[in-house]
Protein backbone atom coordinates (compact mmCIF):
# COMPACT_ATOMS: atom_id res chain seq x y z
CA UNK A 1 0.00 0.00 0.00
CA UNK A 2 1.41 3.45 -0.85
CA UNK A 3 -0.53 6.67 -0.47
CA UNK A 4 1.51 8.11 -3.94
CA UNK A 5 0.36 4.99 -5.82
CA UNK A 6 3.85 4.27 -5.92
CA UNK A 7 5.76 1.43 -3.61
CA UNK A 8 9.49 2.44 -5.15
CA UNK A 9 11.51 4.49 -7.40
CA UNK A 10 12.09 1.68 -9.99
CA UNK A 11 10.00 3.41 -12.60
CA UNK A 12 10.76 5.04 -16.53
CA UNK A 13 10.22 8.86 -15.55
CA UNK A 14 8.56 9.74 -18.99
CA UNK A 15 6.10 7.28 -17.36
CA UNK A 16 5.55 8.95 -14.45
CA UNK A 17 2.39 11.50 -13.95
CA UNK A 18 0.71 12.39 -10.38
CA UNK A 19 2.47 11.43 -7.41
CA UNK A 20 1.01 12.84 -4.66
CA UNK A 21 -0.88 11.60 -1.97
CA UNK A 22 -4.79 10.61 -2.11
CA UNK A 23 -5.54 11.25 -6.03
CA UNK A 24 -8.68 10.54 -7.10
CA UNK A 25 -9.56 12.40 -3.80
CA UNK A 26 -8.86 16.34 -5.18
CA UNK A 27 -12.95 17.69 -5.18
CA UNK A 28 -13.28 16.97 -1.15
CA UNK A 29 -9.72 17.73 -0.78
CA UNK A 30 -10.99 21.45 -2.27
CA UNK A 31 -13.92 21.62 -0.54
CA UNK A 32 -12.16 21.37 2.90
CA UNK A 33 -10.29 23.86 1.39
CA UNK A 34 -12.69 26.23 0.28
CA UNK A 35 -14.71 25.61 4.08
CA UNK A 36 -11.09 26.62 5.41
CA UNK A 37 -11.25 29.93 3.81
CA UNK A 38 -15.05 31.20 3.88
CA UNK A 39 -14.60 30.17 7.68
CA UNK A 40 -11.75 32.23 8.39
CA UNK A 41 -13.46 35.48 6.66
CA UNK A 42 -16.60 34.57 8.82
CA UNK A 43 -14.51 34.13 12.19
CA UNK A 44 -12.31 36.68 11.11
CA UNK A 45 -15.08 39.67 10.61
CA UNK A 46 -17.34 38.36 13.63
CA UNK A 47 -14.08 39.54 15.66
CA UNK A 48 -12.61 42.75 14.23
CA UNK A 49 -16.75 43.86 14.72
CA UNK A 50 -16.43 43.47 18.58
CA UNK A 51 -13.11 44.69 18.56
CA UNK A 52 -14.06 48.17 16.76
CA UNK A 53 -16.77 48.33 19.02
CA UNK A 54 -15.08 47.67 22.45
CA UNK A 55 -12.41 50.54 20.87
CA UNK A 56 -15.02 52.91 19.86
CA UNK A 57 -16.49 52.56 23.84
CA UNK A 58 -13.12 52.52 25.30
CA UNK A 59 -12.15 56.08 22.72
CA UNK A 60 -11.32 58.63 25.31
CA UNK A 61 -9.34 62.30 24.84
CA UNK A 62 -6.21 61.53 26.63
CA UNK A 63 -6.23 58.67 24.38
CA UNK A 64 -6.75 60.24 21.27
CA UNK A 65 -3.90 63.39 22.16
CA UNK A 66 -1.45 60.42 23.01
CA UNK A 67 -2.13 59.02 19.34
CA UNK A 68 -2.16 62.10 17.85
CA UNK A 69 1.32 63.10 19.74
CA UNK A 70 2.84 59.90 18.60
CA UNK A 71 2.15 60.96 15.38
CA UNK B 1 9.63 15.07 -22.06
CA UNK B 2 9.83 13.00 -25.14
CA UNK B 3 14.11 14.13 -25.41
CA UNK B 4 16.64 16.01 -23.51
CA UNK B 5 16.08 18.99 -25.59
CA UNK B 6 12.97 18.59 -24.47
CA UNK B 7 13.54 18.21 -20.79
CA UNK B 8 16.65 20.76 -20.87
CA UNK B 9 14.00 23.49 -21.70
CA UNK B 10 11.30 22.03 -20.02
CA UNK B 11 13.55 22.08 -17.17
CA UNK B 12 14.93 25.44 -17.76
CA UNK B 13 11.51 27.21 -18.46
CA UNK B 14 10.43 25.89 -14.89
CA UNK B 15 13.53 27.34 -12.65
CA UNK B 16 13.25 30.43 -15.13
CA UNK B 17 9.24 31.30 -13.53
CA UNK B 18 10.43 30.08 -10.23
CA UNK B 19 13.27 32.89 -9.99
CA UNK B 20 11.11 35.72 -11.41
CA UNK B 21 8.98 34.38 -8.32
CA UNK B 22 11.44 35.00 -5.64
CA UNK B 23 12.40 38.33 -7.59
CA UNK B 24 8.26 39.61 -7.41
CA UNK B 25 7.75 38.78 -3.76
CA UNK B 26 10.25 41.91 -3.33
CA UNK B 27 7.30 43.91 -4.55
CA UNK B 28 4.55 42.52 -1.73
CA UNK B 29 7.81 43.32 0.43
CA UNK B 30 8.12 46.79 -0.82
CA UNK B 31 4.54 47.59 -0.64
CA UNK B 32 4.51 46.30 3.10
CA UNK B 33 7.12 48.57 3.63
CA UNK B 34 5.78 51.98 1.52
CA UNK B 35 2.29 50.90 2.71
CA UNK B 36 3.76 51.07 6.88
CA UNK B 37 5.92 54.02 6.40
CA UNK B 38 3.23 56.49 4.96
CA UNK B 39 1.34 55.41 7.82
CA UNK B 40 0.74 57.16 11.19
CA UNK B 41 2.79 55.36 14.13
CA UNK B 42 -0.97 54.05 15.58
CA UNK B 43 -2.00 52.27 12.23
CA UNK B 44 1.19 50.59 11.56
CA UNK B 45 0.56 47.17 12.70
CA UNK B 46 -3.18 47.29 11.29
CA UNK B 47 -1.67 48.33 7.89
CA UNK B 48 0.83 46.16 8.27
CA UNK B 49 -1.27 43.31 9.14
CA UNK B 50 -3.56 44.47 6.15
CA UNK B 51 -1.21 43.92 3.42
CA UNK B 52 0.16 40.61 4.40
CA UNK B 53 -2.87 39.05 4.68
CA UNK B 54 -3.45 39.33 1.37
CA UNK B 55 -1.04 37.16 0.38
CA UNK B 56 -2.60 34.09 1.99
CA UNK B 57 -6.03 35.34 0.88
CA UNK B 58 -5.21 35.96 -2.94
CA UNK B 59 -3.29 32.90 -3.01
CA UNK B 60 -5.89 30.24 -1.73
CA UNK B 61 -8.99 32.10 -3.91
CA UNK B 62 -6.03 32.27 -7.14
CA UNK B 63 -6.08 28.23 -6.49
CA UNK B 64 -9.90 27.52 -5.78
CA UNK B 65 -10.94 29.28 -9.03
CA UNK B 66 -9.05 32.43 -10.43
CA UNK B 67 -6.53 30.36 -12.34
CA UNK B 68 -9.45 28.61 -13.26
CA UNK B 69 -10.94 31.69 -14.92
CA UNK B 70 -7.58 32.92 -16.92
CA UNK B 71 -8.12 29.74 -18.94
CA UNK B 72 -11.59 29.42 -19.29
CA UNK B 73 -12.80 32.87 -20.11
CA UNK B 74 -10.34 34.25 -23.40
CA UNK B 75 -13.83 34.43 -25.20
CA UNK B 76 -16.49 34.41 -22.37
CA UNK B 77 -19.06 35.53 -22.44
CA UNK B 78 -19.30 38.17 -26.25
CA UNK B 79 -17.29 35.78 -28.31
CA UNK B 80 -17.83 32.28 -27.17
CA UNK B 81 -18.35 29.70 -24.42
CA UNK B 82 -16.37 28.64 -21.23
CA UNK B 83 -13.43 26.77 -22.23
CA UNK B 84 -13.83 24.03 -19.85
CA UNK B 85 -11.23 21.77 -21.91
CA UNK B 86 -8.58 24.56 -20.70
CA UNK B 87 -10.21 25.77 -17.91
CA UNK B 88 -10.36 21.70 -16.38
CA UNK B 89 -6.39 21.18 -16.96
CA UNK B 90 -6.00 24.15 -14.46
CA UNK B 91 -8.65 23.10 -12.03
CA UNK B 92 -7.70 23.15 -8.64
CA UNK B 93 -8.65 19.39 -8.80
CA UNK B 94 -6.82 18.82 -12.19
CA UNK B 95 -3.94 16.56 -11.66
CA UNK B 96 -2.01 19.08 -12.91
CA UNK B 97 -1.76 21.43 -10.22
CA UNK B 98 -0.66 18.73 -7.85
CA UNK B 99 3.37 17.01 -7.85
CA UNK B 100 3.15 15.51 -11.10
CA UNK B 101 6.47 14.62 -13.25
CA UNK B 102 4.50 14.99 -16.64
CA UNK B 103 3.72 18.89 -15.66
CA UNK B 104 6.54 21.18 -14.52
CA UNK B 105 5.32 24.49 -15.96
CA UNK B 106 2.15 24.70 -14.41
CA UNK B 107 2.88 24.96 -10.67
CA UNK B 108 5.61 27.87 -11.95
CA UNK B 109 3.55 29.61 -14.20
CA UNK B 110 -0.19 29.60 -11.68
CA UNK B 111 3.07 30.94 -9.14
CA UNK B 112 3.96 33.62 -11.59
CA UNK B 113 0.46 34.84 -12.48
CA UNK B 114 -0.60 34.52 -8.64
CA UNK B 115 2.18 37.25 -7.80
CA UNK B 116 0.99 39.10 -10.31
CA UNK B 117 -2.53 38.92 -8.45
CA UNK B 118 -0.93 40.20 -5.55
CA UNK B 119 0.45 42.68 -6.96
CA UNK B 120 -3.10 44.11 -8.05
CA UNK B 121 -4.69 43.85 -4.64
CA UNK B 122 -1.51 45.28 -3.06
CA UNK B 123 -1.98 48.57 -5.29
CA UNK B 124 -5.60 49.10 -3.74
CA UNK B 125 -4.24 48.51 -0.26
CA UNK B 126 -2.04 51.29 -0.27
CA UNK B 127 -4.55 53.72 -1.17
CA UNK B 128 -7.56 53.05 1.47
CA UNK B 129 -5.26 52.87 4.83
CA UNK B 130 -6.02 54.27 7.88
CA UNK B 131 -9.65 54.06 7.50
CA UNK B 132 -11.09 51.09 5.61
CA UNK B 133 -11.57 47.49 7.50
CA UNK B 134 -9.46 45.10 7.77
CA UNK B 135 -12.67 42.35 6.66
CA UNK B 136 -13.69 45.08 3.68
CA UNK B 137 -10.67 45.48 2.82
CA UNK B 138 -9.80 41.77 1.87
CA UNK B 139 -12.86 40.98 0.32
CA UNK B 140 -11.88 43.55 -2.06
CA UNK B 141 -8.21 41.89 -2.61
CA UNK B 142 -10.04 38.59 -3.49
CA UNK B 143 -12.57 40.27 -5.79
CA UNK B 144 -9.80 42.17 -7.42
CA UNK B 145 -6.73 39.39 -7.13
CA UNK B 146 -8.54 36.26 -8.58
CA UNK B 147 -12.01 37.30 -10.33
CA UNK B 148 -11.61 41.05 -11.87
CA UNK B 149 -7.77 41.26 -13.21
CA UNK B 150 -7.76 37.60 -14.31
CA UNK B 151 -11.03 38.08 -16.11
CA UNK B 152 -8.98 41.16 -17.67
CA UNK B 153 -5.63 39.24 -18.29
CA UNK B 154 -7.89 36.14 -19.86
CA UNK B 155 -9.55 38.83 -22.09
CA UNK B 156 -6.67 41.06 -22.97
CA UNK B 157 -3.25 39.02 -22.29
CA UNK B 158 -3.90 35.16 -23.46
CA UNK B 159 -2.69 34.70 -26.61
CA UNK B 160 -6.46 33.50 -27.31
CA UNK B 161 -7.90 36.02 -25.49
CA UNK B 162 -10.94 38.13 -27.62
CA UNK B 163 -9.25 41.95 -27.26
CA UNK B 164 -6.35 40.44 -28.64
CA UNK B 165 -8.13 38.49 -31.25
CA UNK B 166 -10.82 41.25 -32.36
CA UNK B 167 -9.38 44.57 -31.21
CA UNK B 168 -5.38 43.97 -31.49
CA UNK B 169 -5.30 45.05 -27.75
CA UNK B 170 -1.20 44.98 -26.81
CA UNK B 171 -0.29 45.38 -23.14
CA UNK B 172 3.02 43.08 -23.05
CA UNK B 173 3.60 44.43 -19.65
CA UNK B 174 0.23 45.13 -17.94
CA UNK B 175 -0.15 48.68 -18.06
CA UNK B 176 -3.84 47.90 -18.49
CA UNK B 177 -3.91 44.36 -17.09
CA UNK B 178 -2.55 45.10 -13.96
CA UNK B 179 -1.91 48.58 -13.07
CA UNK B 180 -5.47 50.62 -15.02
CA UNK B 181 -7.55 48.06 -13.59
CA UNK B 182 -6.37 48.15 -10.09
CA UNK B 183 -5.70 51.94 -9.83
CA UNK B 184 -9.54 51.99 -11.83
CA UNK B 185 -10.54 49.95 -8.99
CA UNK B 186 -8.34 51.50 -6.11
CA UNK B 187 -10.66 54.87 -7.41
CA UNK B 188 -13.98 53.08 -7.49
CA UNK B 189 -13.68 52.26 -3.29
CA UNK B 190 -12.05 55.54 -2.46
CA UNK B 191 -14.68 56.94 -3.88
CA UNK B 192 -17.21 55.34 -1.37
CA UNK B 193 -14.80 55.13 1.65
CA UNK B 194 -13.97 59.07 1.68
CA UNK B 195 -10.93 60.53 2.71
CA UNK B 196 -9.42 60.04 6.21
CA UNK B 197 -10.58 62.63 8.96
CA UNK B 198 -8.71 66.10 8.65
CA UNK B 199 -7.17 65.44 5.32
CA UNK B 200 -9.90 68.06 4.00
CA UNK B 201 -9.73 71.56 5.44
CA UNK B 202 -13.46 73.04 5.76
CA UNK B 203 -12.52 75.21 2.58
CA UNK B 204 -11.86 71.95 0.83
CA UNK B 205 -8.09 72.39 0.17
CA UNK B 206 -6.01 69.20 0.69
CA UNK B 207 -3.51 68.97 3.65
CA UNK B 208 -0.68 66.64 3.23
CA UNK B 209 -0.49 63.81 5.50
CA UNK B 210 3.50 63.09 5.57
CA UNK B 211 4.89 59.55 6.01
CA UNK B 212 5.63 58.05 9.79
CA UNK B 213 8.96 57.22 8.05
CA UNK B 214 10.19 58.54 4.86
CA UNK B 215 13.29 56.32 4.85
CA UNK B 216 10.86 52.89 5.16
CA UNK B 217 8.71 54.59 2.10
CA UNK B 218 12.15 54.96 0.07
CA UNK B 219 13.06 51.40 0.71
CA UNK B 220 9.79 49.70 0.02
CA UNK B 221 9.76 51.29 -3.45
CA UNK B 222 13.01 50.60 -4.11
CA UNK B 223 12.31 47.04 -3.16
CA UNK B 224 9.07 47.50 -6.10
CA UNK B 225 12.10 47.94 -8.62
CA UNK B 226 13.81 45.56 -7.76
CA UNK B 227 10.71 42.91 -7.66
CA UNK B 228 9.42 44.77 -11.06
CA UNK B 229 12.52 42.81 -12.73
CA UNK B 230 11.04 39.30 -11.72
CA UNK B 231 7.93 40.98 -13.01
CA UNK B 232 8.84 42.08 -16.52
CA UNK B 233 10.94 38.32 -17.18
CA UNK B 234 7.94 36.58 -15.80
CA UNK B 235 5.63 38.07 -18.53
CA UNK B 236 8.18 36.67 -21.15
CA UNK B 237 8.14 33.24 -22.75
CA UNK B 238 11.69 32.10 -22.19
CA UNK B 239 12.27 30.15 -25.57
CA UNK B 240 10.15 28.87 -27.45
CA UNK B 241 10.09 27.06 -30.86
CA UNK B 242 8.05 28.04 -34.20
CA UNK B 243 6.44 24.73 -34.23
CA UNK B 244 5.18 24.92 -30.30
CA UNK B 245 4.14 28.61 -30.90
CA UNK B 246 2.02 26.89 -34.29
CA UNK B 247 1.81 30.51 -35.72
CA UNK B 248 2.69 32.42 -38.63
CA UNK B 249 6.21 32.39 -37.59
CA UNK B 250 8.36 30.06 -39.88
CA UNK B 251 11.80 28.32 -39.81
CA UNK B 252 13.25 26.89 -36.59
CA UNK B 253 14.92 29.52 -34.85
CA UNK B 254 14.06 29.56 -31.16
CA UNK B 255 13.04 32.69 -29.17
CA UNK B 256 11.60 34.66 -26.62
CA UNK B 257 8.46 36.10 -26.57
CA UNK B 258 5.71 37.90 -24.89
CA UNK B 259 2.83 36.94 -23.02
CA UNK B 260 1.20 36.54 -26.30
CA UNK B 261 3.89 34.17 -28.07
CA UNK B 262 5.21 37.10 -30.17
CA UNK B 263 9.33 38.05 -30.52
CA UNK B 264 11.14 40.18 -28.20
CA UNK B 265 14.34 39.75 -26.33
CA UNK B 266 15.28 39.92 -22.86
CA UNK B 267 17.78 41.89 -23.61
CA UNK B 268 15.33 44.83 -25.06
CA UNK B 269 13.10 44.69 -22.47
CA UNK B 270 15.84 44.99 -19.76
CA UNK B 271 16.81 48.27 -21.70
CA UNK B 272 13.55 50.07 -21.86
CA UNK B 273 12.87 48.87 -18.86
CA UNK B 274 15.67 50.94 -17.54
CA UNK B 275 15.11 54.28 -19.60
CA UNK B 276 11.53 54.65 -18.99
CA UNK B 277 12.17 54.42 -15.30
CA UNK B 278 15.04 56.85 -15.84
CA UNK B 279 12.59 59.21 -17.64
CA UNK B 280 9.76 59.01 -15.10
CA UNK B 281 12.32 59.87 -12.26
CA UNK B 282 13.96 63.11 -14.26
CA UNK B 283 10.22 63.92 -15.32
CA UNK B 284 8.67 64.06 -12.10
CA UNK B 285 11.78 65.55 -10.22
CA UNK B 286 10.88 68.34 -12.30
CA UNK B 287 7.28 68.65 -12.20
CA UNK B 288 6.97 68.02 -8.22
CA UNK B 289 10.33 70.70 -7.72
CA UNK B 290 12.12 67.60 -5.99
CA UNK B 291 9.24 65.72 -4.05
CA UNK B 292 10.72 62.56 -2.73
CA UNK B 293 7.90 60.85 -2.49
CA UNK B 294 6.38 61.59 -6.08
CA UNK B 295 10.29 61.70 -7.54
CA UNK B 296 10.02 57.76 -6.77
CA UNK B 297 6.63 57.07 -7.65
CA UNK B 298 7.00 58.79 -10.88
CA UNK B 299 9.81 56.74 -11.90
CA UNK B 300 7.73 53.98 -11.52
CA UNK B 301 4.88 55.78 -12.73
CA UNK B 302 7.51 56.00 -16.27
CA UNK B 303 7.60 52.11 -16.00
CA UNK B 304 3.81 51.66 -15.72
CA UNK B 305 3.43 54.47 -18.95
CA UNK B 306 5.94 52.39 -21.10
CA UNK B 307 5.20 48.75 -20.30
CA UNK B 308 2.77 48.03 -22.64
CA UNK B 309 4.87 48.67 -25.45
CA UNK B 310 8.62 47.62 -24.00
CA UNK B 311 8.71 44.53 -25.94
CA UNK B 312 9.18 46.61 -28.98
CA UNK B 313 9.68 50.23 -28.64
CA UNK B 314 12.98 51.59 -28.85
CA UNK B 315 14.79 52.83 -25.92
CA UNK B 316 14.60 56.77 -26.42
CA UNK B 317 10.64 56.24 -26.98
CA UNK B 318 10.73 54.15 -23.42
CA UNK B 319 12.47 57.23 -22.45
CA UNK B 320 9.84 59.96 -23.76
CA UNK B 321 6.79 57.78 -22.84
CA UNK B 322 8.44 57.08 -19.41
CA UNK B 323 8.93 60.79 -18.86
CA UNK B 324 5.88 61.85 -20.49
CA UNK B 325 3.21 59.69 -18.76
CA UNK B 326 3.94 60.51 -15.25
CA UNK B 327 3.69 64.14 -15.84
CA UNK B 328 -0.07 63.84 -16.67
CA UNK B 329 -0.75 61.43 -13.98
CA UNK B 330 0.99 63.78 -11.17
CA UNK B 331 -1.20 66.76 -12.28
CA UNK B 332 -4.45 64.74 -12.70
CA UNK B 333 -4.00 63.45 -8.85
CA UNK B 334 -3.61 66.67 -7.95
CA UNK B 335 -7.05 67.85 -10.16
CA UNK B 336 -8.58 64.79 -8.68
CA UNK B 337 -7.65 65.21 -5.60
CA UNK B 338 -9.28 68.91 -5.28
CA UNK B 339 -11.98 68.31 -7.49
CA UNK B 340 -13.30 64.95 -5.92
CA UNK B 341 -11.75 65.83 -2.45
CA UNK B 342 -10.22 61.67 -2.94
CA UNK B 343 -8.10 60.92 -0.34
CA UNK B 344 -5.56 58.19 -2.61
CA UNK B 345 -3.00 58.15 0.45
CA UNK B 346 0.20 56.35 -1.63
CA UNK B 347 -1.09 58.02 -4.99
CA UNK B 348 -1.63 54.56 -6.06
CA UNK B 349 -4.73 55.69 -8.52
CA UNK B 350 -1.93 58.12 -10.44
CA UNK B 351 0.88 56.08 -10.50
CA UNK B 352 -0.98 52.77 -11.47
CA UNK B 353 -4.50 53.72 -12.75
CA UNK B 354 -3.75 57.05 -14.86
CA UNK B 355 -0.28 55.71 -16.03
CA UNK B 356 -1.32 52.49 -16.75
CA UNK B 357 -4.12 53.87 -18.66
CA UNK B 358 -2.03 55.99 -21.06
CA UNK B 359 0.01 53.44 -21.38
CA UNK B 360 -1.96 51.23 -22.95
CA UNK B 361 -3.26 54.14 -25.16
CA UNK B 362 0.10 55.78 -26.23
CA UNK B 363 1.18 52.05 -27.22
CA UNK B 364 -2.01 52.01 -30.28
CA UNK B 365 0.00 55.43 -31.38
CA UNK B 366 3.38 54.10 -30.90
CA UNK B 367 2.58 50.72 -32.56
CA UNK B 368 0.15 51.43 -34.98
CA UNK B 369 -0.30 48.84 -37.59
CA UNK B 370 1.77 46.41 -35.75
CA UNK B 371 0.91 42.62 -35.26
CA UNK B 372 -0.90 41.77 -31.97
CA UNK B 373 -0.14 38.27 -32.31
CA UNK B 374 1.85 35.77 -34.59
CA UNK B 375 -1.61 33.90 -35.37
CA UNK B 376 -3.06 34.58 -38.61
CA UNK B 377 -6.62 36.53 -38.01
CA UNK B 378 -5.80 38.93 -34.91
CA UNK B 379 -6.45 42.26 -35.83
CA UNK B 380 -3.58 44.70 -35.57
CA UNK B 381 -2.48 46.84 -32.94
CA UNK B 382 -4.52 50.38 -33.39
CA UNK B 383 -4.78 53.45 -30.95
CA UNK B 384 -9.11 52.87 -30.83
CA UNK B 385 -8.44 49.34 -30.07
CA UNK B 386 -6.07 50.40 -27.16
CA UNK B 387 -8.31 53.03 -25.83
CA UNK B 388 -11.64 50.49 -26.02
CA UNK B 389 -9.12 48.34 -23.79
CA UNK B 390 -7.91 50.56 -21.71
CA UNK B 391 -11.67 51.66 -20.96
CA UNK B 392 -12.66 48.14 -20.11
CA UNK B 393 -9.14 47.92 -17.97
CA UNK B 394 -9.67 50.68 -16.05
CA UNK B 395 -13.62 51.82 -15.83
CA UNK B 396 -15.92 48.36 -16.74
CA UNK B 397 -13.72 45.54 -14.77
CA UNK B 398 -11.75 48.34 -12.57
CA UNK B 399 -13.75 51.29 -11.72
CA UNK B 400 -17.29 50.12 -11.28
CA UNK B 401 -17.15 46.76 -10.00
CA UNK B 402 -15.14 48.25 -6.65
CA UNK B 403 -17.67 51.06 -6.44
CA UNK B 404 -20.69 48.72 -6.37
CA UNK B 405 -19.54 46.40 -3.79
CA UNK B 406 -18.04 49.23 -1.35
CA UNK B 407 -21.48 50.59 -1.84
CA UNK B 408 -22.51 47.96 -0.49
CA UNK B 409 -20.43 47.60 2.31
CA UNK B 410 -21.07 50.59 3.38
CA UNK B 411 -24.89 50.13 2.86
CA UNK B 412 -24.31 47.36 5.32
CA UNK B 413 -21.56 49.51 7.73
CA UNK B 414 -18.99 47.09 7.11
CA UNK B 415 -16.70 49.63 5.02
CA UNK B 416 -15.03 51.64 7.17
CA UNK B 417 -14.05 52.26 11.10
CA UNK B 418 -16.08 54.14 13.20
CA UNK B 419 -14.32 57.98 13.69
CA UNK B 420 -13.20 57.38 17.37
CA UNK B 421 -11.48 54.26 15.75
CA UNK B 422 -10.06 56.45 13.39
CA UNK B 423 -8.61 59.45 15.79
CA UNK B 424 -7.44 57.42 18.55
CA UNK B 425 -5.71 54.87 15.84
CA UNK B 426 -6.31 51.39 15.29
CA UNK B 427 -3.60 49.97 17.33
CA UNK B 428 -4.55 51.24 20.25
CA UNK B 429 -5.27 48.12 22.06
CA UNK B 430 -2.26 46.56 20.55
CA UNK B 431 -0.06 49.75 22.03
CA UNK B 432 -1.87 49.62 25.55
CA UNK B 433 -1.06 45.87 25.36
CA UNK B 434 2.59 46.68 24.39
CA UNK B 435 2.85 49.20 26.88
CA UNK B 436 1.13 47.78 30.00
CA UNK B 437 3.93 44.61 29.13
CA UNK B 438 7.13 47.29 29.45
CA UNK B 439 5.49 48.80 32.85
CA UNK B 440 5.18 45.08 34.16
CA UNK B 441 8.59 43.71 33.28
CA UNK B 442 9.97 47.24 34.23
CA UNK B 443 8.71 46.68 37.03
CA UNK B 444 9.67 43.49 38.10
CA UNK B 445 12.88 44.24 36.76
CA UNK B 446 13.66 46.86 39.08
CA UNK B 447 11.96 45.22 42.28
CA UNK B 448 14.63 42.57 41.27
CA UNK B 449 17.31 44.75 41.47
CA UNK B 450 16.29 45.98 44.79
CA UNK B 451 15.86 42.60 46.71
CA UNK B 452 19.69 41.51 45.43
Amino acid sequence: MSTIGYKSWAVDMADVGAMYPFQGAEVPMVIVGVVFWVGWHVIQFNRETIELEEARKAASAAQIKAALERY
Amino acid sequence: MDGNLNALTTIFTEFYYWVTVVFMFLIHVGFCMYEVGASRRKNHMHTLMKNVMIIPLVTVTFFFFGWWIYWAFPNFPLFGGLDMAAGSANAPWSENMGTNASDRITGVFWAAFLLFSWTAASIVSGSVIERIRSSALWVHAVLIGSVWWIIDASWGWHYGGWMVKYLGYHDAYASGVIHAIAGGYALGVLWVLGPRIGKFSSNGKPRDIPPHNPWMVTLGIFMIYTGFWGFYAACNVPLISPEVIGGEIVGTTWTATNIYLAPTTLGAITVNFLLSLSGGLMATYIVSKGDAFWTFSGGLAGIIGASAGNDLYHPMQALIIGAIVPVIAYKLHNYVERKFKIDDAVGAVAVHGYAGFLGVVIAGFVLWGAPSSPFEGYAVITPWGQLAGAIIMFLVLGFIPAYVVARIQAARGTLRIPAEVELQGLDLGGQQAYDDAVAEITAASAKHIKSE
